[in-house]
């Protein structure tokens, strides 16, 4: 008796656990993967999106640029998020730049250095030069903090400053933009790169310097005009032209109103002259 | 039907039995088939002896990282295995049992603690410290030592307490009545008969020290290159998995499988050892036993 009890449970078990796995329905979830830089931008725009269209869940996890790029490969998410631009083998993908970073390389609010050229820089990640005093600054040992292998950050670092050399293997590695920050605002001969939306002083946190590279400060305003010249595309990417839901939600960030939501959280619009106007 | 229902109970505790044993193959043979391939492709040799770390351009050598994992273990252990056994003879031996009772409990919650917040203590409070007092970013190998050496204590006392406390009651009463006083009895006595579980406890003391990750990944600086000196950054192997395995895919990915292999023999080797030493000594006691046993027995007749 307790036996055919049993079997009944057993498989009235098995039949819940198919049903639910079949329910979910399709179409109105955008899946969004990749890069911990473009992350938070992300959710942000998810937020005002789902409030316009509120039968769209849109869910948005971090994973990395390359993750990410692979996952829409793979069809696991809708649109990846990048923070480099593709090499050549994601070439045939579809992508759209949704935005402008600039990268800003910070310091310790302390450190007397407030300008460094490209070469001091690629100098100072290839441990050519090791001590301030070599850069005007006080006689110390410089840190050197770089972010790890894969990081969208990095790339777009080595892309644009080192020039085909590596960043020396003695540079510490700490795997976000935050913890970068946090070890540089705490570290007077520290030295290291971050967005440069996330320089400037925010409540709670500990202040870092932005570096002036070649004399150019690290403001927006300098990125929009062209002159301050680190800046990377953050990408969606996507394996086929988006429609429906997914090419809605990304007009939605290329609208006027997407647009201004990513310049008020310190990102450079894709579409400059709106925003000088 | 009752014989049936016997049989049918038997199976499935041999099924759930069963169950956690597959989880080990698959983790191990999923292990092997991922990162096999990359080690056959750059050679085993060339693998865990080379210098560069850059998975981008297809260098993949950990002997940076085993350097770390070695130095990081050593430091731990050369603070956290005194320490340790004293904690435990203290416990054993000369805490009153009030004490005891105090001191038991709060050592259990020690291992308690997850270890990110070991990793977060050490860098608000160690690594400034250390910053500010000795020099260097402070993210190094004795910040990461002395995070690791407490995370390590509770397995150390706890193993070594026990194999003292599990001494016959004649070692001690033999010592004490040959008029050892009683720290010689500890120093001379107790201590070389507990000799192996106290072995043991330190070894899986070191096998927990190199296989943690979360914390160590917080406060070494992971930077990928042979240490000068204890207040340079290095990467564990354990922390070269944890950090970049976020973004890492295809070679990088297997690479990093690789670098599991290359821990998982390391860790697999300590706990047979321990386990090797605890079972040995075993044997040996319970065929003193039996021994006695048979002695006893003839000399009754």
């Amino acid at each position: 008796m307790k036996y055919k009890i049993c079997i009944i449970l057993l498989v009235a078990l098995i039949c819940t656990v198919l049903m639910t796995s079949c329910g979910e329905e399709e179409g109105t979830k955008i899946v969004i993967a990749g890069s911990t830089s473009v992350q938070p931008y992300a959710e942000i725009l998810s937020e005002d999106y789902e409030a316009l269209a509120s039968e769209i869940k849109v869910i948005i996890n971090g994973g990395g640029s390359s993750a990410g790029i692979s996952a829409v490969m793979k069809n696991v998410a809708d649109i990846g998020m990048s923070s480099r631009s593709l090499n050549e083998k994601e070439s045939g993908l579809w992508s759209v730049e949704i935005a402008k970073d600039g990268l800003a390389l910070i310091i310790h609010p302390d450190n007397p250095v407030t300008n460094l050229s490209i070469e001091q820089i690629r100098g100072i990640y290839t441990q050519e030069i090791t001590n301030w005093s070599e850069l005007g600054g006080v006689n110390h040992k410089i840190h050197v903090i770089s972010r790890e292998e894969g990081s969208g950050t990095r790339s777009a670092f080595s892309d644009m400053v080192m020039d085909g050399a590596r960043i020396t293997p003695k540079a510490i590695v700490q795997n976000s933009n935050g913890a970068v920050r946090q070890l540089v605002s705490g570290d007077k001969y520290a030295i290291g790169f971050i967005s440069l939306g996330l320089v400037e002083h925010q409540d709670g946190l500990k202040p870092v310097k932005g570096l002036s590279i070649n004399g150019i400060t690290p403001i927006r305003e300098n990125v929009i005009n062209g002159s301050y010249n680190l800046f990377r595309p953050f990408l969606f990417v996507s394996n086929k032209e988006p429609e429906g839901t997914v090419k809605d939600f990304i007009d939605f960030i290329l609208s006027e109103h997407g647009q201004q939501i990513l310049i008020d959280e310190g990102l450079i619009s894709v579409s400059p002259e709106k925003e000088i106007g | 039907m009752k014989k049936f229902k016997e049989k049918l109970s038997g199976r499935i505790f041999l099924l759930l039995a069963l169950s956690s044993i597959s989880a080990l193959v698959l983790i191990t043979v999923f292990i092997f088939v991922q990162g096999l391939p990359i080690i056959a492709k750059v050679g085993f040799f060339k693998f865990i002896s080379g210098m560069e770390w850059a998975p981008g351009e297809g260098e993949f050598g950990i002997f940076p990282m085993i350097a770390g994992t070695v130095s990081v273990t050593l430091g731990a252990a050369l603070i956290g295995i005194p320490v340790g056994i004293c904690c435990s003879i203290f416990m054993a031996e000369l805490a009153p049992e009030k004490m005891r009772k105090i001191f038991r409990p709060a050592i259990q919650l020690l291992a308690g603690i997850p270890s990110v917040l070991y990793g977060f203590c050490g860098l608000i409070f160690v690594v400034p410290l250390i910053r500010d007092y000795l020099g260097g970013p402070g993210m190094s190998i004795l910040a990461g030592s002395i995070i690791l050496a407490i995370m390590i204590l509770p397995t150390i006392i706890s193993i070594s307490e026990v194999s003292l406390i599990a001494l016959p009651r004649h070692y001690k009463e033999g010592a004490l009545a040959l008029g050892m006083t009683h720290w010689q009895t500890i120093l001379r006595v107790q201590l070389p008969a507990a000799k192996s579980g106290i072995v043991a406890a330190v070894i899986l003391g070191i096998g927990r020290a190199i296989g943690e990750t979360m914390a160590v990944i917080m406060v070494l600086g992971n930077s990928v290159a042979i240490p000068e000196s204890i207040l340079d950054s290095v990467r564990t192997l354990t922390t070269n998995i944890g950090l970049e395995m976020a973004y890492a895919s295809d070679e990088h990915q297997q690479a990093l499988f690789a670098t599991g292999i290359v821990l998982f023999v390391i860790i697999m080797i300590l706990n047979a050892t321990a386990q090797y030493i605890t079972r040995k000594k075993h044997s040996k006691t319970q065929n003193k036993r039996k021994s006695n046993e048979t002695k006893n027995q003839t000399a009754d007749r």
